[in-house]
């Protein structure tokens, strides 16, 4: 028994641990595919050599992005098998043929164009090479369609029947299953999360390069193009993140009352509770700071409108409200952070001062990596958030796991680790270095990056430097 | 009516083969890696690969995932069987596949990445060939799970096996190379080739043999009449084309070698179908037992017709894009 729930333990960890990592690169790629995208259909359109540079600087940053979510993304398409097999076989019938739409419509897509984005440009002329980059960026696009249905079934499944082997059988329409009722709202919340991550890496490297020298055009013009999309899509997000709030009040109630920390129930209006602490034994929340009524009026558009709390629920099918509580203030906090610094750079901008002021610039490099916590907050608020589910209500996550020894687990998840760490922590620093080098005209593409050839690449001269070398030599 | 399951089991063994060929030879690169000089031999053999790498990568996803999708049960019951293989393949291929840009990056620690690049492949192939004895050795299935421990599939069959396909991916390798590059390096994956040739087959062989008597059901489809008269087709056709890869090699014909090591391949799957057939889990799981529900079937079957014709013709798109010998200035 004991050992029976440790091997469940560590799977649970392992899988929180490479979904995490696997998706803080299509966080930031799907972002950066589509602003790749803008940076040549301007190129084209304006015929402003500026533009290509950003394109190839962002381009190179690319490529070592991608390489690192292809890899971690099919260790994600086999632990479906290796360590939820109960799960798989189960729901195998319904989201399988899902993530194979994803394989069919995205993967190969993305697969196919990409070599002619990275190295294809003198190959086949400029519309066709936009042509590419387009179909990339639409390939990262279709790829989250897909998955995010996936995991919205698993929040709020319908449309489907049960086999007597136990299996859940699709019903007659694939349509009720691939738009359930979650699905809208977290594809569109997570694909801004998307932009909004990418937006704040690409205005932190523009302010990063500001602060060296103010008037370096390269640096103003995607600091401005990142201030931009702060200014307008974060309040966009945070009115999604509202609607998908209220959404997941009517499918999963429960997860909100954590995420909001009401262990206890108001008949006659909840409170906000802003901060406290926690307490799943006794039930309350120590030292909690809170606005009176204020959730009711966020939740149910009404001061005085009652509110089911966790007392309601068994204690059993409580999720750990420790983790969900603080998970979803980091993530309303930074996208309050968000909205606060496209403000500021509004204002900045209205007075004349966008490239002039240390202080914008600083702060725009401080929230640099802040769409990545935000993006793993808001999945460990939805996922921890849905236990112990992994079919909402109807499949218990300790009845998902795989038949495997906790040693077995427990050294792959140990393996996992130490490989993460190492390899992608070094793919990081490579891609830190290239965005301490100041962007510049004349900006080397890839295809003129000597010997070497990646990803899907065309050729170039082999035995040569590459551009970091001549640089460093 | 043809039955859908059927479709659906050629269309998945269609994906294995596509990724065991593609990647294979890509592997294959890999575990000769290490034998080709540093500087422009090397820089070929990756160069060779670089541009398609990634989409042949995609047909293991498209095998992992379809098998989810069209056999569900089968996959929940061979990755739990054989979790350290998997564990390790994937890990292995996180360094092969960070290999091809990170060698480029850090001309510093460029050996450390050619390594990362060689044990990432050789652990890979090792590991795929193992998973395929583990399967073949049968898997203990016990109401709808894998019923035995995590260290079952550890037999001398298995690692055999392991070895057999390793020596397959090196020949494909060692071929595609002689096709792709000149001078020293090409010389090189001549004689390369010859050896991985001698080792594919004498291990061919070697499991050609151990496996009827692995299980009585294969020994009984290989060896009773009728299905004698066909199956021994099988041997004396890969005898044929030993022959001619031999000789291809020795008279250093380029494109040959490479489409008869294929043809090896090709021949060494239809060997599998003939053990299998009708299982896809050995003695335990028909294709039927595993499959998913007709909707999910028919659902997928749309998917497949309207996006693989289209699939198919941008790979071949990119291979015909790089085309031609990788030299030293690259395609050009
Ligand atoms: C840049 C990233 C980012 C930012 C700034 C925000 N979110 Fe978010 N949020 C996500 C990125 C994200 C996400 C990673 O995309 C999640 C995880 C699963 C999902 O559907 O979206 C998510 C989930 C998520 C959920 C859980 C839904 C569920 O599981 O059913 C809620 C209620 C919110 N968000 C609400 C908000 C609010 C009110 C925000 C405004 C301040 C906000 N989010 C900012
Ligand atoms: C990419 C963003 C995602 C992140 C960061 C994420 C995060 C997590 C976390 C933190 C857990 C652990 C919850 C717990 O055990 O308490 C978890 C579990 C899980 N998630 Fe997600 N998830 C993501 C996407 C997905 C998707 C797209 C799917 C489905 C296709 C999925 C399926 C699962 C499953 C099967 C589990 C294991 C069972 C469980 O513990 O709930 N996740 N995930
Ligand atoms: C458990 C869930 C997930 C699985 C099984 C999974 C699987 C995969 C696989 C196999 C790849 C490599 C494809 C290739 O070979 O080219 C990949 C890459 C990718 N995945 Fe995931 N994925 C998961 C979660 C997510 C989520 C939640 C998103 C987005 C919302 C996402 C978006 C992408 C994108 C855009 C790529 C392209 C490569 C990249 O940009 O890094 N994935 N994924």
């Amino acid at each position: 028994m004991f050992e029976n729930a440790d091997a469940l333990l560590l799977a649970r960890f392992q899988f929180a641990f490479t979904v995490s990592f696997h998706f803080i690169f299509p966080a930031f790629s799907i972002g950066l595919a589509s602003y790749l995208a803008v940076l040549e259909g301007l190129w084209l359109k304006t015929g402003k050599p500026l533009y290509l540079d950003l394109f190839k600087y962002w381009l190179k940053i690319f490529a070592i992005t991608f390489a690192m979510g292809v890899v971690s993304g099919i260790v994600m398409s086999y632990q479906f098998g290796t360590n939820w097999a109960v799960f798989s076989d189960r729901a195998g019938p319904v989201i399988g043929p899902l993530m194979a739409y994803e394989v069919l419509t995205a993967f190969f897509l993305e697969a196919g164009f990409l070599g002619v984005m990275l190295f294809g440009m003198e190959k086949v002329g400029k519309k066709l090479h936009f042509a590419a980059t387009c179909m990339v960026a639409l390939g990262t696009a279709v790829s989250a369609f897909w998955i995010l249905s996936v995991n919205s079934w698993m929040q709020t499944p319908v449309g489907h029947e049960f086999g007597a082997n136990g299996q859940f059988l699709p019903g007659p329409s694939w349509w009720t299953i691939v738009f359930n009722p979650s699905f809208p709202y977290r594809l569109v919340h997570t694909v801004i999360a998307a932009y909004l991550t990418t937006a704040m890496v690409v205005g932190a490297v523009g302010a990063w390069h500001l602060l060296r020298d103010r008037s370096n055009a390269h640096a103003r013009k995607m600091f401005s193009m990142a201030m931009w999309m702060a200014a307008l899509v974060a309040p966009v997000q945070i009115f999604a993140g509202d609607m998908h709030g209220l959404n997941t009040l009517e499918h999963q109630p429960v997860k909100v009352m954590a995420m909001e920390g009401h262990f206890q129930s108001h008949p006659d209006g909840a409170p906000l509770i802003l901060f406290g602490i926690p307490d799943s034994q006794a039930n309350v929340i120590h030292y909690a700071i809170e606005i009176p009524k204020a959730s009711s009026l966020i939740l149910k558009h009404s001061l005085d409108a009652p509110l089911a709390g966790l007392d309601t629920v068994p204690e059993d099918l409580h999720p750990s409200v420790g983790i969900v509580f603080w998970s979803f203030r980091i993530m309303v906090g930074i996208g309050l952070g968000m909205l606060g610094l496209g403000l500021w750079s509004l204002l900045a901008r209205w007075r004349g001062k966008l490239y002039d002021w240390p202080w914008l610039h600083r702060a725009a490099l401080v929230m640099g990596p802040s769409g990545f916590v935000a993006v793993i907050a808001g999945w460990v608020t939805t996922e921890v958030g849905r236990q112990p589910w992994t079919v909402y209500g109807l499949l218990r996550t300790a009845d998902s796991v795989s038949p495997l020894d906790a040693p077995a687990v427990g050294l792959s998840l140990l393996a996992f680790v130490v490989v993460y760490f190492t390899v992608f922590g070094v793919g990081t620093w490579y891609i830190l270095r290239l965005m301490n080098a100041a962007p510049h005209s004349h900006e080397e593409g890839l295809e003129h990056e000597p010997a070497p050839v990646r990803t899907a690449g065309i050729t170039p001269a082999a035995g040569q430097l590459t551009a970091d070398d001549r640089e460093g030599a | 009516m043809m039955d859908l399951t059927v479709i659906w089991a050629i269309i998945i063994a269609f994906a294995v083969f596509a990724y065991v060929v593609m990647d294979g030879f890509d592997l294959g690169i890999g575990i000769l890696f290490p034998s080709f000089k540093p500087g422009t031999e090397r820089d070929q053999a990756m160069n060779s690969i670089a541009p398609v790498w990634d989409g042949n990568e995609t047909w293991l996803v498209l095998g992992g995932g379809g098998l989810l999708a069209a056999f569900p049960l089968a996959y929940a019951v061979i990755l739990p069987a054989t979790y350290p293989l998997i564990i390790a393949m994937l890990l292995a291929l996180v360094f092969r596949g960070v290999a091809f840009e990170f060698r480029w990056r850090d001309p510093a620690h460029r050996p450390f990445w050619d390594m990362a690049f060689f044990g990432g492949s050789l652990v890979a192939a090792m590991a795929q060939g193992m998973t395929l004895g583990a399967l073949l050795q049968g898997i203990e299935v016990v109401d709808r799970a894998y019923a035995g421990s995590w260290w079952d599939w550890l037999t001398p069959y298995t690692l055999l096996a392991g070895l057999g396909v390793t020596a397959g991916y090196a020949l494909l390798g060692a071929c595609w190379l002689v096709w792709k590059i000149r001078g020293s390096g090409q010389d090189h994956a001549y004689r390369l080739a010859i050896g991985a040739a001698v080792a594919t087959l004498v291990l061919l062989v070697a499991i050609s043999l151990y496996t009827p008597f692995v299980e009585a059901q294969y020994f009984r489809r290989w060896f009773t009449m009728p299905n004698i008269l066909f199956a021994s087709q099988v041997p004396l056709l890969t005898a044929i084309i030993s022959f001619l890869l031999f000789r291809g090699l020795l008279k250093r014909q380029e494109a040959m070698p490479f489409l008869l090591s294929l043809a090896i391949f090709l021949l060494g799957m239809i060997g599998l179908a003939i053990s299998m057939w009708p299982y896809v889990v050995p003695d335990s799981l028909t294709i039927w037992d595993a499959a998913a529900p007709h909707r999910s079937q028919v659902f997928m079957l749309i998917g497949v017709g309207l996006t693989m014709p289209l699939i198919l013709a941008y790979t071949g798109w990119a291979y015909w894009v790089f085309r031609g010998k990788v030299d030293e200035a690259g395609y050009h």
